[in-house]
Parts: C-alpha cells; sequence; structure tokens
C-alpha cells in the first residue's frame, strides 16, 4: 500500500523517474534504494526526500515553525492513523474537530501533511456510509478537497462526498 | 518563546537536552502534562532547525524510526518495568530496536548517528532511550555499540543536566505517575495490522467446536404453509408495511422506508425460526383518486384497479415478499371499519359537531381544501389555495377564502354547515398512554417514532374529524351521516385488518391477539402519529381484544442526491423506472439497504451507489465468494477437500462467528442498515484469509502444502456458504444463486441463523459443488452519469416557478414584434412536444420539453402585455 502511495505522490511531484522500492519487515515499511547514497527507510522519510528532489519545498511548510506544524501531521500519520491502536472513530473525531476552521491540515497551503493524511485515511472514508460522513462534515469536506486537487488522487478511487447537507432529525 | 515540560514524563528528556545542545533561549516551565505528548521530538526538531540547516533524510529517517518502532517498543518497556514490576522482561520487549540501532552505529564509522557532529537524531533518540539505558537491573549492556554511543551523548554539554532535571535522580520511578496516566500498550504481535479485535484461545476452541456440529437435521420446512396462523409456543410475528397510496408511484424512499425494510425483516425473521406473517396492500379511498379518475376519465375504481396492479408489478421486481398484498377497498374493509365505528359509539368515544365547509352546487359535491381557490384573506393574494395562501404562506380555512372558487368549474361554492362526528381522543388519553408506556420500554421502537410520538402527546390531544363529505369511501353506516364516508386517516389502518381477513378468515388470530402475536409497523416518519396514537385510540376505544403495535420502526428521510424527490419535476428514481436502468433489482436493494436512512436522513447518489457495487460487492463480497468457489473446481476437481484446521483458522471461525453475533443482535433490534456492515466485514476478512494463505501457491508445493491449500479453500467455501444465507433478507436472488453454485444443502438456511449464531461446516470434504461463476458486474462510470442525467430532471434554471411570477408582475408593457417571434416559437416547441409524446419518448425528456414550452409561453404572455397564468402547483405530492 504505502508503496502505491510513493508512486502516486512520485507523478504529483512530476518526478519523471520512477524509484525503486521494497519493503522491510512485518509492517513492511517502504525503504527506497538509493543508487549513489544508503537506503531511506520510511514512509515520510522517503515522502520528504522526494519533495525535496522535485524541489518543492513549499510541501514541506514555511519557516521553522510550519515545518514543524507539517512533520507533526506526518508523525501523526504514521504513528496515530497506521498504528490501528486507536480507534478509527476517535481519530475522525479529533480531525473533525480541528478541521473545523482549516482548509488545509498545515498553514494556508496544501502540503505533503494533506497529501499523505489523504492516502492514508482513504480506506477509513471510503468505508463511511453518507451519514457517517455527515457526521465528521468537516473532515469530509477537506478530503473532497484534497480528492480533487489536481494530481493528487492517482490510484485511489474517488469517493463520493455530497454537498447537501441532510436534514438533522431534530426539527420535531 | 516558553516551553512546558512535566516532571517524570520521558519525552521532556530530549527536549531539554535539544534545548542545552542547541543554546536556544527559551523558558522553561514545569507543569503538569495531561493532554497527549506526540510531538516531543518534533519540538527538538524545531529547536534544531531554529539555529541551523533543516534536517538531513538520514536525521528524518531515525526521526521517523524512533516514532514508529522505538517509542511503541518503549512505551511497552516502561509499563512493565515501571508499572506491572516485570523488569526482567524488558530487554526482551527491546531486543529488536536496540539491535537495529547497535548494529546500524557498528557499521558506521562516524561518533554519531548521522556524522561526526550531534544531530536532532542523537539527542531524540538518547532522550528516548536514557532512563532505560540508566538502569543497570534491566541488563541492557548486551549492545556495546548503543552503550558507547550513549556514553558520548551524555558527554556532549546539558544532557546530564537534563537528565537530572526530569528524572530527578529517581531513576525510572520518577515516571511513574506519568506511566500510570496513559493507557495501557498492546502488544503489537497479537494485534496483525487491522485495529481488529483479539481473539481469545476460548473463542477459538469455541468457534472449532460449533464449526464441527451437524446441520439441523430435523429442520422445519423452509417453506411457508399458507395460511400462516400464529402457534402456540412460537414467536408470532405479524409485520406490516405502511400501506402506499395507490395514485402515486412510489419512488424510492418510500420503498426503502417502508416496503424494503419490512421485508428484510421478514425474511430475516424466518431464517430465525419464527412464525411470521407479512401484510400489506395499496390505501385507496379518499379524495386524491377521486381527484385522479377525473383526470383520466376513468371511474376511482378503474383508477385503483390500474394502479393497484402498477403498485404489484413494482414490488415483485424489488422481490417484497409479502404472504399477501392486498387493498383497502374490500367488503371485509366495510365490515372491519363499520364495526370498530360502532363499538366506538357505542362505547361513548365519538363525539358530535358541525363544520363549515364549501359546496359547489354545479359539480354537486363538498370541496376538499385543494379544490378551492380564492383571495387569501391576509395578504389579497388572488390565486391562494384552500388550505394555504403561496404568497405569504400563512394557513388558511378554506371558508375564510375571499371570492372562492371551484377549482373544477369556476363556479362559486357555497357555505354550508355539515355535521361530522369526531373520535374524542382527549378522553382515551390515560389508556393511550398507559399502553404506551408498556409498549415503547418492552418494544423495539425506533427513537424518531418514541419522540414524535412523545410531541404529540405533550402538545394535548384534540378531538378529531373521522368522516368526510365525499363518495370514495368507506361508508358511514350511522343514519344521521348516511352521505359520508370515513376519514382515510381512520380507515386505512383498519386496511392491516381487512387485508389480513382477506387472506384468511381466521384473521382475528392475530389482530384480537395481543397475548400471542408481536406486531411490527414498519414506517416513514411522517406516519408515526397516526399509527402511535390515532390508530391505536380507535382500537383501544373499541375495546375487543386488539393487537396493538409493540415495535414501531421508523425511517428518516431518503434525498436523491443534492436535492428531494419529486415527481413533477422528474427528480429521481421511481420505483416503475428501477428496472430500467439494467441494474439488477438485487443491487438496488442492497445499496438501498446500506444508505438506509437509519437514524438520521440519508441519501441516494448514483455515484456512490456504482463506488459501493464495485468495491464492496464485487470486489468485497463477490470477489472472495468466486475465489473459494473457484479453487474447488480448478484445484480439487469440484469437490470440497479436506480440512485440518490450525490455530489461524480457528482464530478465523471465531471472528467469523463474532461477526455472526453481532449481525444477530443488530438485526433481532431491527438495525438492518448496520447489520449489512458485519456481512461485508466477514468477506473482508475471507480476502485477508486468502491472502496471506495464498493457496493459490501451496497448491503447487509439497504434500503439507497441499494439505494446507485445502484447508483454506475448504474454510473460504463454507464461509461462502454462511454468507449467502446472511444476505439472504437483502439480495434473495443473489442469496440463492450461490447456493445453488456451491450446490449448498437447503438445511444451511434454518442452521446458521439459530440462537446467537451457529456458523457449521455446511460443506464438508468430499461435497461436490455446482458450477461457480462471477455474481455482480462493475458500474462504469458512464453508464452511471447517463443514469444520473436521466433522472436528474430539467436543470435548475428552469425550476423555481414563485419567483418567475412574482418578478414578471413589475414587468410592464407589451411587445407585438417579440409577441410574433414567440407565437412561432411556442408552435415549433408545441410540436415538439407533440411528437416526443407520440414517440414514447424519456419521461425526464418530454418533462424537458414541456417545461421550455411553458416558458415560451409565459414569454409570449409577457410580450404581449398579458399576466401570466400562474405556475402549475409543484408542491410534493402525497
Amino acid at each position: 500500500m504505502a508503496l502505491r502511495e510513493l508512486a502516486s505522490l512520485e507523478k504529483y511531484l512530476g518526478l519523471k523517474k520512477p524509484n525503486k522500492y521494497s519493503t522491510q519487515g512485518d509492517k513492511k515499511v517502504p525503504v527506497l534504494q538509493n543508487n549513489n547514497a544508503p537506503p531511506l527507510v520510511g514512509l515520510v522519510t522517503i515522502a520528504c526526500h522526494l519533495v525535496k528532489e522535485a524541489k518543492r519545498p513549499e510541501l514541506l511548510g514555511d519557516g521553522a515553525e510550519g515545518r514543524a506544524v507539517v512533520q507533526q501531521w506526518l508523525e501523526y500519520r504514521v504513528t496515530k492513523l497506521d498504528s490501528h491502536t486507536e480507534d478509527t472513530k476517535s481519530i475522525l473525531k479529533d480531525l473533525n474537530l480541528y478541521m473545523q476552521d482549516k482548509v488545509y491540515l498545515a498553514g494556508n497551503q496544501l502540503t505533503l501533511a494533506d497529501v499523505l493524511m489523504y492516502y492514508g485515511i482513504h480506506s477509513v472514508i471510503l468505508d463511511l456510509a453518507v451519514q457517517e460522513k455527515e457526521q465528521y462534515v468537516n473532515v469530509a469536506r477537506w478530503f473532497d478537497h484534497i480528492q480533487h486537487h489536481p494530481g493528487v488522487r492517482h490510484h485511489l478511487p474517488p469517493v463520493v462526498v455530497l454537498r447537501n447537507r441532510l436534514y438533522t432529525s431534530r426539527h420535531h | 518563546m516558553e516551553l512546558f515540560v512535566s516532571e517524570g514524563n520521558p519525552h521532556c528528556l530530549k527536549v531539554l537536552a535539544a534545548l542545552k545542545v542547541t543554546g536556544v533561549q527559551c523558558g522553561v516551565q514545569f507543569v503538569n502534562h495531561e493532554g497527549k505528548t506526540y510531538s516531543m521530538c518534533l519540538t527538538c526538531r524545531y529547536l534544531f532547525e531554529l539555529n541551523g540547516p533543516e534536517s538531513s533524510d538520514q536525521c528524518n529517517q531515525w526521526l521517523e524510526w524512533e516514532a514508529t518502532i522505538l517509542q511503541p517498543a518503549l512505551l511497552r518497556a516502561l509499563h512493565l518495568a515501571v508499572l506491572q514490576g516485570k523488569g526482567s522482561e524488558v530487554p526482551k520487549v527491546l531486543q529488536g530496536p536496540l539491535n537495529v540501532l547497535d548494529q546500524s552505529l557498528a557499521k558506521g564509522s562516524t561518533a554519531y548517528l548521522t556524522g561526526e557532529a550531534v544531530s536532532v537524531a542523537d539527542v531524540v533518540l538518547w532522550g528516548a532511550l536514557h532512563p532505560v539505558l540508566s538502569v543497570s537491573s534491566l541488563a541492557l549492556s548486551d549492545h556495546k555499540s548503543v552503550k558507547a554511543w550513549s556514553d558520548r551523548v551524555a558527554a556532549v554539554r546539558g544532557c546530564q543536566s537534563a537528565a537530572q532535571k526530569v528524572l530527578q535522580g529517581k531513576g525510572l520511578e520518577a515516571m511513574k505517575s506519568y506511566m500510570q496516566k496513559q493507557p495501557a500498550p498492546q502488544s503489537r504481535d497479537t494485534q496483525p495490522c487491522n485495529g481488529e479485535r483479539a481473539v481469545s484461545e476460548e473463542e477459538m476452541e469455541a468457534a472449532a467446536l460449533i464449526w464441527s456440529k451437524d446441520l439441523n437435521a430435523c429442520s422445519h420446512p423452509a417453506e411457508k404453509q399458507h395460511p400462516v396462523m400464529p402457534q402456540e409456543g412460537n414467536r408470532n410475528v405479524l409485520i406490516t408495511s405502511a400501506l402506499p397510496y395507490v395514485n402515486n408511484v412510489p419512488h424510492l424512499g418510500n420503498i426503502i422506508g417502508c416496503v424494503l425494510s419490512a421485508d428484510v425483516f421478514s425474511r430475516y425473521g424466518q431464517l430465525r425460526g419464527w412464525n411470521v406473517l407479512f401484510v400489506c396492500g395499496t390505501d385507496e379511498y379518499g379524495t386524491a383518486t377521486e381527484n385522479k379518475a377525473r383526470e383520466e376519465g376513468l371511474t376511482p375504481q378503474q383508477i385503483c384497479d390500474k394502479y393497484h396492479a402498477v403498485h404489484s408489478s413494482i414490488y415483485k421486481w424489488f422481490q417484497i415478499d409479502f404472504d399477501f398484498f392486498g387493498r383497502t377497498t374490500t367488503e371485509k374493509q366495510t365490515e372491519i371499519a363499520q364495526d370498530i365505528f360502532w363499538r366506538l359509539h357505542k362505547n361513548g368515544f365519538l363525539v358530535e359537531d358541525t363544520v363549515e365547509q364549501l359546496r359547489c352546487e354545479n359539480c354537486q359535491r363538498f370541496l376538499a381544501d385543494r379544490f378551492v381557490e380564492g383571495t387569501c384573506p391576509h395578504c389579497s393574494y388572488p390565486e391562494a389555495r384552500g388550505d394555504q395562501c403561496d404568497k405569504c404562506g400563512r394557513l388558511i380555512n378554506a371558508v375564510e377564502l375571499r371570492e372562492p372558487q371551484c377549482k373544477v368549474c369556476r363556479q362559486t361554492p357555497e357555505i354550508r354547515s355539515s355535521k361530522h362526528l369526531f373520535l374524542d381522543l382527549p378522553k382515551l388519553e390515560t389508556q393511550l398512554e398507559n399502553w404506551l408506556e408498556r409498549s415503547t420500554s418492552s418494544g423495539d421502537w425506533t427513537a424518531n417514532a418514541k419522540q414524535i410520538t412523545r410531541s404529540w402527546l405533550r402538545d394535548g390531544l384534540k378531538p378529531r374529524c373521522i368522516t368526510r363529505d365525499l363518495q370514495w369511501g368507506t361508508p358511514v353506516p350511522h343514519p344521521d351521516f348516511k352521505e359520508k364516508v370515513f376519514y382515510v386517516w381512520f380507515d386505512a389502518p383498519i386496511g392491516y385488518l381487512s387485508i389480513t381477513a382477506n387472506y384468511t378468515n381466521e384473521w382475528e388470530k392475530w389482530w384480537k391477539n395481543p397475548h400471542q402475536v408481536e406486531l411490527y409497523n414498519f414506517m416513514a416518519k411522517d406516519n408515526v402519529p397516526f399509527h402511535s396514537v390515532v390508530f391505536p385510540c380507535s382500537l383501544l376505544g373499541a375495546q375487543d381484544n386488539y393487537t396493538l403495535v409493540s415495535h414501531l420502526i421508523a425511517t428518516e428521510y431518503l434525498n436523491y442526491e443534492d436535492t428531494k424527490f419529486s415527481k413533477s419535476r422528474g427528480v429521481g428514481v421511481f420505483g416503475d423506472m428501477a428496472k430500467d436502468t439494467g441494474i439488477p433489482s438485487d443491487v438496488w436493494r442492497f445499496y438501498l439497504l446500506y444508505v438506509r436512512p437509519e437514524g438520521q436522513d440519508s441519501a441516494f447518489s448514483w455515484a456512490d451507489m456504482a463506488l459501493k457495487n464495485n468495491s464492496e460487492l464485487l470486489n468485497n463480497l463477490g470477489n472472495f465468494i468466486n475465489r473459494g468457489g473457484m479453487f474447488v473446481t480448478k484445484f480439487f476437481g469440484g469437490c470440497v477437500p479436506a480440512m485440518e484446521l490450525q490455530q489461524e483458522d480457528k482464530k478465523l471461525l471465531a471472528v467469523v462467528g463474532w461477526e455472526l453475533q453481532q449481525y444477530i443482535q443488530l438485526m433481532d433490534k431491527v438495525k438492518i442498515r448496520d447489520a449489512l456492515k458485519h456481512i461485508l466485514n466477514i468477506s473482508r476478512h475471507g480476502n485477508q484469509y486468502i491472502q496471506v494463505n495464498e493457496p493459490w501457491k501451496k497448491i503447487k508445493g509439497g504434500e503439507s502444502e497441499r494439505q494446507r491449500a485445502g484447508t483454506v479453500t475448504g474454510v473460504s467455501v463454507n464461509i461462502a456458504c454462511l454468507l449467502s444465507v446472511m444476505l439472504l433478507p437483502y439480495m434473495p436472488a443473489v442469496s440463492q444463486t450461490i447456493r445453488d453454485q456451491l450446490n449448498a444443502p437447503q438445511t444451511c438456511i434454518n442452521t446458521m441463523l439459530q440462537g446467537p449464531g451457529t456458523f457449521v461446516c455446511a460443506l464438508r470434504a468430499g461435497h461436490r459443488i455446482g458450477t461457480v461463476s462471477p455474481l455482480f458486474q462493475k458500474l462504469e462510470a458512464d453508464q452511471i452519469e447517463a443514469l444520473k442525467k436521466r433522472f436528474g430532471g430539467q436543470q435548475p434554471a428552469a425550476v423555481p416557478a414563485p419567483p418567475v411570477v412574482a418578478e414578471v408582475k413589475v414587468v410592464d408593457g407589451s411587445d407585438p414584434e417579440k409577441a410574433k417571434q414567440l407565437a412561432e416559437a411556442v408552435a415549433e416547441q408545441g410540436d415538439k412536444v407533440r411528437a416526443l409524446k407520440s414517440q414514447k419518448a424519456e419521461k425526464a425528456v418530454i418533462t424537458a420539453e414541456v417545461s421550455k414550452l411553458l416558458d415560451l409561453k409565459k414569454q409570449l404572455a409577457l410580450a404581449e402585455g398579458k399576466s401570466p397564468e400562474p405556475a402549475p402547483q409543484k408542491g410534493k405530492k402525497k
């Protein structure tokens, strides 16, 4: 899964030559085989490396503080979202709260944090029924926005997010 | 800048160390951290980047390793050592990560992790490891390179003092209070990366035991014997779904709201071995039918006959398996309704009152609200309806209209007073509340049903008129009310009884038998008050030991895409059109049930339907069932291979058994949508199981590998067999197809859903299966786009009628030249519409063209200086 994600990221970044990857261990941690340097291990490490290679530093955030926020979400992705130690429902709840007043995860533009969180949470969102998407409406909005961002989606099927708010049953 | 750290928090050590090492000026405060502190090493990175270059790839890699591999292990180690006093187990837990670090340090020739200088990676890793490395009793000194590196970092200025600050010289004990606040870490080894529930040994053994049981030999007959009658000692379940109004073609929302939901539950009940009777029928009396008859130039009876057949065929296509689908225009209806009426009368629950009504002498009838138009008494709008003014929106009593007109003949109706009978609800209120108290607490009423009922009672009940001045209805038998019929709300629910009476003469065994029979009413939420308040009052007042509703199951509304279903705008899919889409009835059922408005409004979406079909049905469910069958056919000559269950297989059986239990618990409570998820979970587990075990590879291996391939294949087809049973209520045709393909014994249907769920091995070794073929087809994007367009109605620009009227009112003056052009355009468009109609073109296409025509006519009227005709009423037809 992580490998397809990296391949999509390469396409999004417009890297011409696809890299060679392998995986390591039970958890299939991705490894980037480098010709002239030691191999790189870990999804976030490789993703950051690709971004630098593509000369798109803005995707890693602005300034030391901006970069820290992006890194924080990248870490969240691999430690919380991927570890499944936490209930997906509580992750969605937290994210929904966080996204209440935000368009992107970090700062005011798309960053690697959005892309990798989108890849990581896709399977969760795909499984949600319309009712649940309504429940996590801020996450759904952010998700729909990112999946329609030119060039991001690639290997993943689009998820339908309805734009109307369903009527709440509270008018009784 | 201020840094907040807490004593005894292991994560704080690295930050403090980083602060010292980088020399960044920053105040430090010691606070008690309650929240999560997962971003501590990011803080370190931040501190380093403030003063230097961005961290290198190597650094990043170590930081990621620390967060994903080292931290979970450390957390477990600290938990063991600090809270559980099992320090001896720590080396085992930390061995893996420490080996990695040790080897990496030994291989590299540099003093620190990423070079000859201390980097953020060194500080973070050292900070993380220092507490355990510094405790000699934990015996971690095997890793020589780690030890040397750790000593080097510790010697860097500031590190030691940071350690002193956090640990306070108390070693690991300093972390105790911090660790107590952390959730207990889960052991990774038993958690295969899917957030699964842990399965215990006992569960596995229990599942394996059930698996080895036999199918129910003495199964009760799968086929129902009609007429179904209540049985002593069995659970007798009477299911009704709200009676659809005859002259409306039901849309998808109507279908999921009552008949489809009730059908699923009825089929499920039978699988559970209950004695189930499921009745429904068309509600045929009332003004709307009379009106429709006038429109189509038929008698009301002819209209009912015609549309009853339409309803029947729609439900047949959707495989709604009624035990009896009747109608309300029968003699039994008259008989039973009049009996209830006389009983209410005799018991003193009917009161008389005079009502003022409009009567059209020309048409010889009293006018229902929707057949009167006149000037609004509030805002003087000239085209107000008998019940409401479209302009000011206020509710109107028809007799208050100024200059009222009969909508049919345009004559002025007269006000006549007319005597009517009212059901005295206030007098029945106490009885009703006592009964409700019992029924809602012992039965499964949906939350909305309870809530709506409560709000009705809270507002207080008023007497409700049960008679009307109409012809098309059940005649009121009282001599003083000869020319009148029963109001449809009084009459229609009695249809449940009369329809049952048309099914069996012994209908009273169902309807006057509250001790043996449990009654389930299915409906959409707008119907709740009639079933929870009004109809029970009729029955309570009649005092004849009637069976009252025990479980009231109400759905919320289903929307269509980003809007609502609208017959007049041609928006949405209506029952009769579903079959023209080429999508199988089972797939329709699946998707409607998947988005069933259970507990919350929901929406139908074409793109979502395609997605769920392709991802859930095709790739998940269909794929799994097909794979198992194909392996049997291809690798084992069509016979189920011998199965030797190992731990892994037993674990899968336990997981599947658990999902089955959940399914049964939810279905028993009529949580139809939620239960469906568990079916899909089972096939997901199954796919994973096949993926991990790779029987297609093992079959080519040695004896034991071939044996393994056999077991995996055998377990898989048996799960497919279980799935076919669980699917039966949802997708009856697909369910049967699966059993046909597997050549499964029919007895499996009666076995699997007994008790809390019994997943037995129904297809034993040697069982010959049938021909396997794919169950589902992909829905392509262009196909779905075309359907979406076809049912999308006219484009929104042409829709809102009232604003157009308001707007053109201010336009003044005529334009003869433009009028001439428009007149030609109108004629042309008129021809086009007639041509389309004669060719029997698509409804949506015709509707679109008609709306263009109306629009042109409106413009023409404007250009001629006339006031345009009011737009036709576009309210939702009921």
